[in-house]
């Protein structure tokens, strides 16, 4: 399953966020955030205990269960007074939660948390970004190995002359996309593909902000 | 072959002569003298010059206006251009302003990416690569056609190059990896600096193999090391980089204040080797923040004189 990835902010940064904010109410997220232990109860308890050490009011707290999903606003009333009381609302989900909670609430948000990318859970612990969502997808040819996302260049044409034993010239601990796709086309007996000239990309497959109206 | 390009660089591999090369790093400030002093020292020893666009991603003065301080001087400058730091839209626009000083030379390159460098935050650009930017140039020069298909008043007349290195791996991808920048339209190829003689001459064999010396002309590039350090921080911290443990052994073994000398007298001796490669066209002397020394590499080399072609 795809999650949104997220890693807590640095403290002075979201002490700076919540100066002369002397109420707080909290969120986390029963999804992702508890997943990657960003904004689980855990996460919001400790979140808690620090903000009362510093002298400030913790109003309420409360874990949505999907707090990118439309029902959020319903689950939110039911703290109403709680949140009313606060002067900001401390959010521990992703940027996908705030927005969403933002929109829902006459409340000045500050997140907790940043987002850092759309993954994939691989392994215990660890989560990949293998998909930039870029809207011109070229796996097909890359034997379902992502370049755009995987080579730190995203580079469509081939390696760069910094391919190390395998390894990218940025980071000894990670494949090089390129070598990956080598190898996967040739176990494939699909080393052709590799000498197709790819134009330059198209980087407004889907301009930014994307928006995707389903036709009826 | 016939040229092309009002380019000097190309006539005189047209006429059959072997090229010399070397590069100058721009300053990391406003003074455009650090640019012509290092010229200044070479420029008699080699027939371009190679301006570097801000290497290993550290900001410097722009090769755009290095380059043209070249051309003042009456020198051939080739503009190297990275892909990292600008979008399709700056990079047609830079080499129409290379052209219209005169500069009938390119090196297309990715880059190295940003995070080497002195701006690790900054924006990863590489909006084309180094092959796009290859087939980019030729469009331009060749059809008179700009990326979004307008045609362009007085195209730019380039000489178009790019870098090889034979040594990152996989190794069997280099040589395709070659023939692909080939079919994209390169026209010279400066490679990494070679001191795996063996590993370069293998690679040269599947060069000629598959007949790609004939349709390129290849540098050779040769690197002398200042000390026995730097040679074990080529081996160990420069990504792509091949540097055989008894070279480093070689620089080891004399004293410190032999060893410049030493390097020098490998990379005279790796060019005199090279020189019977069939293939290699001409060599690449790139003496990082060492230029000083490049006419005697040159001179050793008996690559001294250089021909005159106007």
């Amino acid at each position: 399953m795809i999650r949104s990835i997220t890693r807590q902010k640095p403290e002075e940064e979201i002490d700076r966020l919540l100066d002369g904010l002397g109420r707080v109410f909290i969120i986390g997220c029963g999804t992702c955030t508890t997943l990657t232990k960003t904004g689980g109860e855990p996460e919001v308890r400790a979140m808690k205990e620090r903000l009362s050490g510093q002298g400030r009011l913790v109003t309420g707290d409360m874990v949505l269960p999907v707090a990118c999903d439309n029902l959020t606003g319903e689950a939110l009333n039911e703290y109403g007074q709680q949140i009313d009381q606060a002067d900001a609302l401390l959010i521990m989900t992703c940027a996908f939660g705030v927005q969403t909670i933002a929109r829902q609430l006459e409340k000045m948000v500050v997140p907790a948390l940043d987002t850092l990318f759309i993954g994939k859970e691989n392994g215990i612990g660890r989560f990949d970004e293998i998909c930039t969502q870029c809207g011109t997808c070229i796996l097909g040819e890359t034997g379902g190995i992502c370049p755009v996302t995987s080579c730190h260049k995203g580079l469509v044409n081939g390696p760069c002359g910094g391919t190390n034993n395998g390894k990218c010239e940025i980071d000894p601990e990670k494949d090089c996309a390129w070598t990956l796709i080598y190898n996967r086309l040739k176990d494939l007996g699909r080393l052709d593909s590799m000498r197709t000239y790819q134009k330059p990309r198209n980087h407004q497959g889907e301009p930014s902000p994307g928006k995707f109206i389903l036709s009826a | 072959m016939n040229t092309k390009t009002p380019s000097r660089l190309e006539k005189i591999l047209a006429a059959g002569h072997l090229a010399v090369t070397s590069e100058c790093g721009p300053p990391r400030g406003s003074n455009g003298d650090a640019i012509t002093k290092k010229a200044e020292m070479i420029k008699d020893y080699v027939d371009a010059i190679n301006i570097t666009d801000n290497q290993t991603s550290v900001t410097r003065l722009c090769s755009l206006a290095s380059v043209i301080h070249l051309k003042l001087m009456g020198l051939e400058p080739v503009l190297q251009m990275v892909t990292r730091d600008r979008n399709r839209i700056a990079l047609q626009s830079d080499i129409l302003g290379a052209a219209s000083f005169g500069i009938n030379n390119i090196l297309c390159l990715s880059g190295d990416h940003q995070s080497f460098g002195d701006n690790p935050q900054g924006q990863n650009v590489f909006d084309i690569d180094s092959i796009q930017l290859i087939q980019t140039v030729r469009l331009m020069r060749d059809e008179g056609k700009f990326l979004g298909g307008d045609d362009i008043d007085q195209p730019p007349k380039m000489f178009v190059g790019a870098a090889a290195n034979p040594f990152a791996d996989p190794f069997e991808i280099r040589v395709p990896r070659l023939a692909k920048k080939i079919a994209a339209g390169v026209e010279f190829i400066q490679t990494q600096c070679i001191y795996n003689l063996e590993k370069f001459e293998l690679w040269m064999k599947q060069v000629r193999d598959r007949g790609l010396h004939e349709k390129v002309y290849i540098l050779a590039g040769v690197t002398p090391f200042k000390s026995a350090g730097m040679a074990k921080y080529m081996k160990n911290r420069v990504p792509g980089m091949d540097v055989p443990d008894e070279v480093v052994k070689r620089m080891s073994d004399v004293p410190k204040e032999k060893q410049p000398e030493e390097g020098i007298n490998i990379c005279v001796e790796s060019i005199q080797r090279l020189k019977e490669v069939e293939g290699v066209r001409g060599f690449h002397v790139m003496a990082i923040e060492w230029e000083e020394k490049v006419p005697e590499i040159v001179e050793r080399s008996g690559l001294y004189p250089r021909p005159k072609i106007e």
